[in-house]
């Protein structure tokens, strides 16, 4: 029973899940303005809390599937971004947030290990690859489907068969890469530019290239609605625009 | 006797919220699920795979932890050598370790690029990604729970009987076996629910060393993160069986252990 109680704990949302970093806002800020992000957003947003003067920036970040879930049994963050456009529709559609703004665009790569020696995505389907991808509830584990779904039936059997994890978030599929666990992985453009030349980045070609597009809303019942949109104004232009493209994201189409 | 009183009250307080705490999540999730929901999950081949998984991973991961850990408990506790200190510090050090970090720390010795990766690949071992990691996380994670219970089971055994037995003429490894095991059974049992009950409810070292896979890697309750944020209902309904499992589990092994003290005190 001991062991159920965490368990029941983080199903009743009593808690953010995934790591929480603190960012150490502007200080003009004695507000705290509670932002729920992507995980592939991490590095970006901790960029941007630490110049966002009108409040003290706080961050969640875990799967933009986890934490419309949480939204949905009542947590209450200020922000909601997520890498779908799905995710913050629905919330959207359920009185949840307010009207969803795209904010940024970002690319599905194939990400290897520095060293290795795959190049391209008929190796993902070599026997004896293994590959870590994103768990389907998950933005970029949507994403990595859409491009599976485009590839000849045979060889995306062949890639499906050498899945070996489906992981919650990027975060993970970083994980298995870098420890080596894995021999690659599909992850966004700015996950391997993040991961500080440990990862290389091997591009997919157009005609599999899914559209990736980062949304953002305030969600209703903020305590801090307007440092909430404050927040968002400053990712379509201004000091959030900037960290997003210091971090390879790119502007929304 | 007013001032008798009064902290009695206090300790019925802090008994209450204590009890209120602990049991509320765990019956918000029967009361959020109703019985057909529950029934129609385990329709779900998903939820059974993993279920089945997590009961596979367990027994095993609870057969070595029982192996391993009960001689090694029992020199713990009857043999005082130089770094025993150290030795049990080592021992219970898990407990206090967050699971994701075992899982790193799994990854960092006997993962792919780990200390020992090239040991294990050699020796034909394949544990990222395979059930058998996810034993390797559970009995890290879940051995220290037993260990320590039954050192501490074996150490309130009457030492009196234990010398009889020797001097008796058993050797040790007859009296280990004999006497010592059977008459710290109840406390054994109790190391051994512990154990099990962890590594039934282990998640983050699970995710990080073996990843998460439907059938091959994705325990019971790695199915319910998986379903948390697509079905609720359905974690809900996971979670629901994760915990009569569990309950089940201690309620067997206090059953089993009341008996035999029981039975003990008759003979």
């Amino acid at each position: 029973m001991r062991i159920a109680a965490p368990l029941a704990a983080l199903a009743l949302s009593a808690a953010p899940l995934g790591g929480c970093a603190g960012g150490d806002g502007g200080e003009g800020g004695n507000a705290r303005l509670t932002v729920s992000a992507a995980q592939s957003l991490q590095g970006a947003f901790e960029d941007y809390g630490a110049r966002f003067d009108p409040a003290t920036a706080r961050f969640s970040f875990a799967g933009s599937d986890a934490l419309a879930a949480q939204i949905r049994q009542g947590v209450r963050p200020d922000v909601y971004a997520a890498a779908s456009p799905e995710l913050p529709r629905r919330l959207f559609r359920e009185g949840l947030v307010e009207e969803p703004i795209e904010f940024a665009g970002n690319r599905l790569v194939i990400a290897v290990p520095a060293d290795s020696t795959i190049d391209g995505v008929a190796d993902l389907g070599r026997e004896g690859t293994a590959l870590a991808v994103g768990a389907e509830t998950a933005p970029v584990g949507a994403y990595t489907r859409e491009v599976l779904g485009r590839l000849p039936a045979a060889q995306r059997r062949a890639v499906l068969a050498n899945v070996r994890s489906l992981e919650p978030d990027v975060s993970g599929v970083v994980g298995k890469l870098t420890q080596g666990a894995a021999d690659a992985g599909l992850l966004y453009a700015t996950d391997v530019q993040g991961a500080g030349g440990r990862l290389r980045t091997i591009e997919l070609p157009s005609r599999l290239r899914p559209r990736v597009t980062y949304v953002a809303a305030v969600v209703k019942g903020a305590k801090e609605p307007t440092a909430a949109r404050a927040f968002i104004d400053g990712l379509l232009s201004g000091p959030g625009r900037a960290a997003l493209r210091r971090a390879g994201f790119v502007a929304p189409r | 006797m007013t001032g008798g009183r009064w902290f009695t009250a206090v300790l019925v307080a802090a008994l209450g919220v204590a009890m209120v705490f602990l049991t509320l999540p765990l019956v918000a999730i029967f009361v959020d699920v109703g019985p057909g929901e529950l029934i129609s999950s385990l329709g779900d081949p998903g939820a059974l795979d993993a279920l089945r998984l997590s009961l596979e991973t367990t027994a095993i991961a609870l057969t070595l932890i029982l192996v391993i850990g009960t001689p090694a408990a029992w020199l713990l506790a009857t043999r005082s050598f130089r770094g025993r200190s150290l030795a049990i510090t080592l021992v219970e050090l898990p407990l206090v370790v967050p699971p994701a970090v075992a899982g790193i720390g799994l990854l960092a010795a006997v993962g792919p690029g780990g200390l020992l990766g090239e040991t294990v690949a050699a020796a034909g071992l394949e544990l990222v990604f395979q059930t058998a990691g996810v034993v390797v996380a559970l009995t890290f994670v879940a051995s220290p729970f037993y260990i320590r219970q039954a050192q501490a089971a074996f150490g309130a055994l009457d030492p009196s009987v234990i010398e009889a037995s020797r001097t008796l003429g058993a050797g040790e490894a007859r009296t280990f076996a004999r006497i010592a095991v059977p008459n710290a059974l109840p406390g054994l049992l109790a190391g051994a629910a512990l154990a099990w009950g962890r590594a039934l409810g282990e998640f983050g070292a699970t995710l990080v060393f073996a990843g998460s896979l439907g059938g091959v890697t994705q325990t019971a309750p790695l199915a319910i993160y998986e379903r948390l944020s697509g079905d609720f209902t359905a974690a809900l309904a996971l979670s629901a069986v994760l915990v009569a499992a569990s309950t089940a589990i201690l309620l067997g092994v206090k059953l089993a252990a009341g008996a035999r003290v029981v039975g003990d005190a008759r003979a």
